[in-house]
Formats: C-alpha cells, structure tokens, sequence
C-alpha cells in the first residue's frame, strides 16, 4: 500500500489535494473538476477496472451531537431534551462528498476517490462513460442527495417514489419524512398529508472524548 | 429493445435509520437487507466497526463466524436454485432444496433463536456460544412416536454434532440436485448461451461473486482478501468459462460443495478448541451475566451499553465480505459519535441489475426469466 500511495502521489502531484494512508486504506482527495482525467488514469494505469461503490456523503451535521457532554458533571442531563440539534450554514462552503470505491483485480488492492462539492449546486463529471457501473450508482447519489452528475445520460430518481419531493438522505430532511399515504376512503383513493407522527428519538446522539482513541482520530471531514 | 428496471418499490431508508440509531441497533436491520443470507450482511456490518474501533475477536468466534458465513451460503445457493428452477420450469428441484434448507434454518434457530433474522454476530466476537444440545420433535397428532424418533436422530447431540451429520448428508444432496439439472436437455436449452457476459464487460459492469466467476475471472474475497481465519481453511474456487447461465449455475452448485467442506474444517477446529467467542472488553461487549450480579462496575457498564452505546473513533472505513452474491461491503464514517455519522451499503445485486439491460439485449422476452434468475436478485439488498 506505501508503495501504491508513493507511485499515486508522484503520477497525480498536480491534481491531488491529500493523499492518506488509514487503517490500511488509502485515500485520495481531489478537487471535482479533475475527476475525469484521474478516473481514466486510474483505470488505464493503474489497472482500477473496477468501480466498486459510489456514494455520496452530506457532512453539514458532522460533529454535532445532540447532547452536550462535557457539562454533565456540573449540571447533570435532563432526559426531555430536544433532541436534533441545528444545523446552521448548510448553503455554505463545501458540505457534501462523493466517495468512490475502486478495485484492481489484476493487483489486488484498492483505492477511495474522495471530492468535496459545495453546498449551492453539488455538480461533477459524471463517470459513467469510464466504468459503466457508476450509472446507476450516479442516479442513487442524485435522488438521495440530490448531487448532480454532468454527462450522465439518464438521470432519474432511483429508489424514491414516482414524484417524490426532496432528497432524503440529506442531514436536513427528517427522518420521518415529509408526507404520510393513506387511503381517503371519502375520495376512494389514496392520498397525500403531511406527516403526523411526531419523531422522536429513544437514544441521543453523543460524542465522548475517549482518551483511548485520541491517538488513532483521524481527520476524516479534510 | 430496451430494458429498464424500476427499482425502490423495497426502499426502507436502512442506511438512514442506521444514522439515528447507536451501533448495535442497526445488526438487525442488516439481517433484512440480503434476506436470505443473513449473516453475512451482519458479518460486513461488524467488521467496519471492528476495523473502526481497532479491535479483534478472538479466534473461536473467527471459526464461528466463517462456519455460519458458509451455512448461509448453502442457504442462499439452496433458495437460488430453487426459486430459479421453478423460474425456468423445473418443480421438482424447488421442494428438495427447501427440505435442505429446513435443516439449516434449525441451526440458525439453535444458535439465535430465529430462524432467519438472527442478529448473532456483534463487534467483537458472536453473541453466544454453540449450544450443547438442539430442539428436539415432540409427539404430535401429525408425527407418531416412531417418526419422531426417526426426526430426532440427527438432534441427539450438540450443535455440532447435528451440522456435521448434515454436512455428510449434504454432498448427496447436491447430487440429487445434479441428476436433475445438469444434464438436462431442458435446462441446458434454457441456460446455455443465454445472457453471456464477457470477463472485461463483467468488470467493467461491476460485477463480483459469482456473477464474476461464471465468466471466468477467479476473483474471491474469501482467497484474495482474506478476512476472519479463510487463509487457515483449505476450498477450491469454481471459474466459469463462457460467461452464460448455465455456467453461473455450475459455479454455484460447486460453491455449495466447496461451503460444505469448509463447514467440516470448522466443525473440526471447534471440537477441540473452546475458548471465549466475544472480546474481553467492557467497552464494547457486554459483561457476563453472573459478573453484574455482584459487580458494580459491570452492571454499570452493562446499562451504560444498552442505553447509549459506545463512541467509536473517528474515521472512514470500507469492510467487504465474499457474499454469497457478491461483494458485500459497507462503507461507514464516524465522527466519533454513538451512532454512525454515515453508512454506505455496497450491495452486490445493485450493479447486478444495472446490467440487465445489456445481457438480455438480443434475447427473447422468456429468457429474461432466466437472466434474472441467474442473477441471483434479491431487493431487499438492492433497494436497501
């Protein structure tokens, strides 16, 4: 792997931004508009045949936890908090990420493709005319997150309802979701409302400083 | 002619709800993904947070694991060959795999307490050991005493005795699946030639597992990659050569032979070595029943587990198992929180499916039957 990783930093020096070996996983950080060129490269060089796995990430609720820790000994909890803390500037900088899993079958070994995309219009080549396989992959990050995907073909929902509103995997759309469906026995059909359970959550979200892990926390958000 | 599957009608939001949920609590929505190859969903899934949290299980539950990751591949290749004879015509094969599979999902039950959705396997280790002994028959209004006798010969011992007198059952089983399909004029008709897939378009598609092998690329996680004690246990790898139906069935109905030797290797170690099969470790795993009975300390860490669950360091991961589909891999980020931050499943029937487009371009409207068949589908891991 240290290896890989010399030979990727000196054949990409001009369109890497970081380049981390983690866990005995290698990472590569690009900036969007060099996705193509790398991508070929990658393939045709470096014999990454593969596209194992593309998916996007949101990071604008990254370190928040719902539930402040450090305070606990002075004041104590109170169990009836509320439990989704904000999520304030997700219109800007760079909030979302589209990670790419790559294999190399002739060499046994792997690669992550990581690129930042800014929150305002999250847009990058699209790959699929590199591996076939990200076609619909693209379609998954575009419905979920609603990243777009420049020279993808067929750019449709995937896994959503026909019509659906929204793109439910981003950190600002609730888990409960928007609208609820029932059958309007009135109307003899079914129909759309808004959502009337209420969410809630049984265990809040916490971060602890583990002074056992503080050697090995990485940097994972860039 | 253009193919387009509408997928998503299964979509249950699985990586979302991992996000909102600590650690632990989500091993059971991993059963539901790939619903007939339980485990090895649960498998990917605890793997990421052992790599994340720097930890290892010990060896015996290392065996454990592999024993019940090949169990669940008979399975999967038993509800396959099943569903897809009964797909492209052929009954008898269907009701034969099922009686196999009945034997297996016992063993499931023995060990889990469900037949299917086990949530046996957790960060650092299984949940329990194997039981001494299996459920036995009773006499009923259907059953008379003699029957049940006959039942409960294979159960009179323990787990291990009962999986080991399957596994030299099993290798004529799977020759009776044989005499009944591979030589048939039907069956070949039905496969040979049909939704063939060259090695360089297999990868360029995405392709792995099975679907990989039948086209002759030998590429299998289990020997390249080795994870748990697979680099200790000694199994052929089927390779297809033209890359049709006919050959996907043939790797699989080898996998399922090469599954059942590797059972008795582990079977083998087993009996001789016991040993603990969680990690020691009060941070992750939850004390022994007895300690938190006069243990202060182990009775908090016991309600600290159960309530909030443990921080796992921040970090990115991708773990990856040889499902019996395919790659089976999840992608996870944590920022050092309780729950995961994000979770990524890679499913292998995904790209699987992306494909069929092109492998039932040419063919008859029939054939796509047998090409979704020999895929091997299953939407609750395509749809997630």
């Amino acid at each position: 792997m240290e290896s890989l990783k010399q030979k990727l930093q000196q054949h990409f020096a001009d369109q890497l931004v970081e380049c981390e070996l983690n866990r005995g996983e290698l990472t590569l950080h690009i900036e969007a508009e060099q996705i193509i060129p790398v991508c070929k490269a990658l393939r045709d060089e470096f014999t990454f045949t593969q596209l194992i796995d593309l998916c996007g990430v949101d990071y604008s609720a990254y370190g928040n936890s719902g539930w402040e820790t450090k305070q606990a000994t002075e004041h104590g909890f109170s169990r009836a908090r509320e439990a989704f803390s904000q999520i304030d500037d997700v219109d800007e900088g760079f909030r979302y990420a589209v990670v790419y899993h790559l294999l190399s079958v002739q060499n046994n070994n792997r690669v992550r493709l990581k690129v930042d995309l800014i929150a305002e219009t999250p847009i990058i080549d699209s790959v699929t005319s590199i591996w076939h396989s990200a076609d619909w992959y693209e379609r998954e990050a575009f419905d979920l997150f609603g990243i777009l995907f420049k020279g993808h073909q067929d750019l449709r929902r995937i896994l959503t309802d026909y019509g659906f509103v929204g793109h439910p995997f981003r950190k600002d759309f609730p888990l409960i979701g928007n609208v609820e469906m029932l059958y309007d026995p009135e109307q003899k059909r079914v129909i759309y409302q808004p959502v009337s359970i209420e969410p809630r959550t049984l265990v809040p979200r916490v971060i602890r400083d583990d002074n056992r892990y503080l050697q090995s926390a990485g940097k994972a958000k860039k | 002619m253009h193919a387009d599957p509408h997928i998503g009608l299964l979509h249950r939001g699985t990586e979302k709800l991992a996000e909102s949920k600590p650690y632990n609590q989500s091993i059971g929505y991993m059963d539901r993904l790939d619903y007939v190859s339980m485990m090895c969903n649960e498998h990917a899934y605890v793997m990421a947070i052992e790599k994340l949290l720097g930890i290892e299980p010990p060896i015996r539950a290392q065996y454990i694991r592999v024993l019940f990751d090949e169990m669940t591949r008979v399975l999967n290749h038993l509800m396959w060959l099943g569903a897809h004879g009964l797909d492209i015509g052929a009954m008898t094969v269907f009701l034969y795999c099922f009686r196999e599979r009945e034997d297996l999902m016992d063993c499931y039950e023995a060990v889990s307490g469900a037949r299917l959705h086990a949530t046996y396997y957790r960060p650092g280790g299984v949940y329990r050991d194997l039981p001494n002994s299996m459920p036995q028959y009773q006499k009923s209004k259907w059953h008379s005493e003699a029957e049940v006798k006959k039942l409960n010969q294979s159960r009179e011992g323990s787990l291990l005795d009962f999986i080991e007198d399957f596994c030299q059952r099993f290798p004529k089983c799977v020759d009776e699946y044989e005499t009944l399909l591979t030589d048939n004029r039907i069956w070949k008709q039905r496969t040979v030639g049909i939704g063939v897939v060259s090695p360089e378009r297999a990868l360029q598609l995405g392709f792995t597992g099975p679907m990989l092998r039948g086209s002759g690329v030998e590429w299998d996680l289990r020997r390249k990659q080795p994870y748990e004690v697979y680099d200790r246990l000694d199994f052929d790898i089927p390779v297809g050569k033209e890359g049709d139906c006919y050959d996907r069935y043939l790797v699989r109905v080898e996998e399922m032979r090469q599954s059942n030797k590797i059972m008795q290797q582990c079977i083998d170690w087993l009996r001789v070595n016991p040993g603990p099969v969680i990690i020691d470790n009060v941070k992750v795993a939850p004390p022994s029943r007895a300690d938190m009975k006069d243990d202060m300390e182990a009775l908090i860490h016991h309600f600290k587990l159960f309530t909030e669950g443990y921080c796992v360091p921040e970090g990115e991961v991708y773990s990856a198992v040889e499902h019996p589909k395919g790659e089976f891999g999840i992608y996870m980020v944590s920022d050092g929180a309780n729950k995961p931050y994000r979770v990524k499943i890679r499913a292998p029937g995904f790209p699987h499916l992306a494909a069929m487009n092109e492998m039932a371009k040419g063919h008859l409207l029939a054939d796509v039957v047998a090409i979704i068949g020999t895929m091997d589908i299953v939407f609750g891991e395509i749809d997630r």
